[in-house]
């Protein structure tokens, strides 16, 4: 399964965000795009995703354009993990999970005693197993975020998007998500994520894609593309990328003035 | 143990207690029926066996009491099952049947069923068609006026729509014969249920069930809908079609029941939180717990507004009364059902 844009412009009609993204992402790879705040993140995945209309370019999966894939079938192989989550009614988790389920279910149907089961495991297989019965809104903001993976997981995905899924969560939760992001991509599945945090790069991400003001300015494996240089470029600031002595990937040390 | 209490408790419960209000109901009032010959009266007219009940006491039963116990429960499951589905379409607890203008469309097409002397079939069917109509006016204007919140442009335009029709209503009212006319407006916009009959409540059953059977069969989809727009479509939902559905399925029911009763508040508005505090937000739950409770809601007020006075009260006075309060005490002690 294979995710691709092609020259995509993204953004609204009269305000364009961003164009000339060409980029792609197969089965069992992890990509990760690096991008200011505002630089344009979520309207291009809401783009390649279909939920927005794209301004030009092109979406395939598998080389099909995306016109031609229904919600439903797209919904059973690419899963979308949003960023922010706002929720009106106090749904317990499972049920919450198993809104994941909606797109392998019939149109009449409500969710079988096989459905619960595939949500609960994606719940334990985030750890969260012993949330099921608690309310979606009462529950802290990184285990919200958990819950949304597990959501995305039960909808049995071969490609998972994922808005800054680290975003809202503590440190030892970060950890916990970007190990199961090489996880899920270990057994197959296609991760598109965005972060903030160029460290999660080296992280996880097998390929690396750095969006500043609407456009593509590098794209290719993380130590190659993560540098002093282009750090500079894209958030403004002066970076020294690391590798420090017994750690698996370099990391990005900020210059900050410290005490004069 | 609670949980399971309230498991077991909830729906059956509920059932429960609206067979005693209906048996009640039938009982009480001006003339009072001994409980035991309303079973006699119903039960020989299903078993066709002799009973000795007064024909005066059958006449009470069969004629007057009848037709208002089925029409309280048929109009007030039916304002709470669309109260509850537009809640959750709309994201917002605040919500009500009428939010799109179906009431206030019905209102006026009464309003001038009833200015221009129309015979009582005319005035319901004028009802019934304007409150479909308002509403579709109200979708074709949000989708013209198509912005990133569909669901926001919906109900902006529903208000505007609202407040028209209500200008309107009010035109004609100053209009209106203020002997003959006038009083007429008046207690059909208030509601009541002291004129419907079997007749009236047959002709807008198939239009209710109409609107009830894609509620339940899409019961499991209507969770959905009450997520972010963009996300229910992330998960293989066509919001803009199955908000079509959704709303046709709930105007077109409170629209027939609202042409028999006029309009009657506040049930669609607060029997679904009650039932969401009882059975949480899942819809396959709260659709039917939303209907029972609303009929038996809506049966106790209508034996108050024929038993409390020598003359009938409106119904929608006492909707009012009843639902304003609890709203109040609910919004105070934080009971809520929602964010």
């Amino acid at each position: 399964m294979r995710l691709a844009t092609d020259k995509l412009a993204f953004g609204y009609p009269g305000k364009p965000v961003g164009r000339d993204v060409t980029l792609a992402v197969q089965s069992g790879e992890i990509l990760c795009l690096l991008g200011p705040n505002g630089g344009g993140k979520t309207t291009l995945f809401k783009t390649a995703l279909g939920l927005l209309k794209s301004q030009g370019g092109a979406v395939t999966i598998d080389d099909r354009p995306l016109a031609g894939w229904s919600r439903r079938e797209l919904a059973q192989r690419i899963a979308y993990v949003p960023q922010a989550h706002t929720a009106f009614f106090p749904f317990t988790v499972l049920d919450t999970v198993l809104m994941g389920r909606t797109p392998r279910m019939a149109l009449f149907a409500t969710p079988s005693q096989a459905d619960r089961e595939i949500a609960e495991r994606a719940l334990g297989d985030l750890q969260i197993a012993e949330l099921k019965d608690q309310i979606y809104t009462e529950i802290s903001g990184g285990q919200r975020q958990l819950v949304l993976i597990a959501r995305a997981l039960a909808q049995e995905p071969e490609i998972l998007v994922m808005d800054e899924p680290t975003a809202s969560l503590d440190f030892g939760n970060q950890v916990l998500v970007l190990n199961h992001i090489r996880a899920l991509a270990r057994r197959g599945i296609g991760i598109v994520l965005s972060s903030h945090d160029p460290d999660h790069a080296f992280a996880c991400a097998d390929r690396v894609a750095m969006l500043h003001d609407g456009g593509l300015i590098r794209l290719g494996p993380p130590r190659e593309v993560v540098t002093s240089e282009s750090l500079r470029l894209l958030y403004g600031v002066e970076v020294t990328v690391v590798q420090p002595a017994g750690a698996d990937h370099p990391v990005c040390v900020p210059a900050i003035a410290g005490p004069a | 143990m609670t949980a399971l209490v309230r498991r077991l408790w909830g729906p059956w419960g509920l059932v429960l207690l609206l067979l005693l209000i209906v048996a009640v109901s039938f009982s009480v009032g001006q003339y009072p029926v001994a409980p035991g010959d309303v079973f006699d009266v119903l039960l020989s007219r299903v078993f066709g066996f002799e009973h000795d009940v007064t024909p005066a006491a059958e006449t009470v039963v069969l004629q007057v009491r009848l037709p208002r116990v089925v029409g309280a429960l048929l109009v007030g499951a039916t304002l709470a099952a669309a109260g509850a589905t537009y809640q959750g379409m709309f994201r917002n607890p605040l919500v009500s049947p009428d939010i799109l203008g179906v009431s206030s469309g019905a209102g006026l097409g009464a309003v001038l069923g009833i200015f221009l002397s129309l015979p009582v079939f005319g005035i319901q069917l004028l009802a019934f068609v304007c409150g479909l109509g308002t509403v579709f006016l109200v979708y074709g204007i949000a989708t013209v006026a198509r912005g990133h919140e569909p669901v926001l442009v919906l109900v902006l335009a529903g208000v505007v729509m609202g407040t028209l029709t209500g200008s309107m209503i009010s035109l004609l009212k100053i209009l209106a014969d203020p002997y003959d006319q006038l009083p007429a407006i008046t207690f059909w916009l208030l509601g009541s249920l002291a004129s419907v009959n079997l007749g009236d409540l047959a002709g807008v059953l198939p239009a209710v069930l109409l609107g009830l059977a894609p509620l339940y069969l899409l019961r499991w989809r209507m969770n959905l809908m009450s997520l972010d727009d963009e996300e229910a479509r992330a998960l293989g939902i066509d919001t803009t079609r199955l908000r079509i559905v959704f709303v046709g399925a709930a105007t077109l029911m409170t629209a027939a029941v609202v042409s028999v009763s006029g309009i009657v508040g506040w049930v669609g508005l607060i029997m679904p939180h009650i039932a969401r505090m009882l059975v949480g937000p899942n819809f396959s739950r709260l659709l039917p717990v939303a209907v029972v409770l609303g009929a038996g809601f809506l049966l106790v007020v209508d034996n108050l507004a024929r038993g409390l006075t020598e003359t009938e009260v409106p119904l929608g006075i006492l909707t009012a009364f009843v639902g304003a309060p609890f709203f109040l005490w609910l919004l105070a002690s934080g009971r809520r059902g929602w964010q």
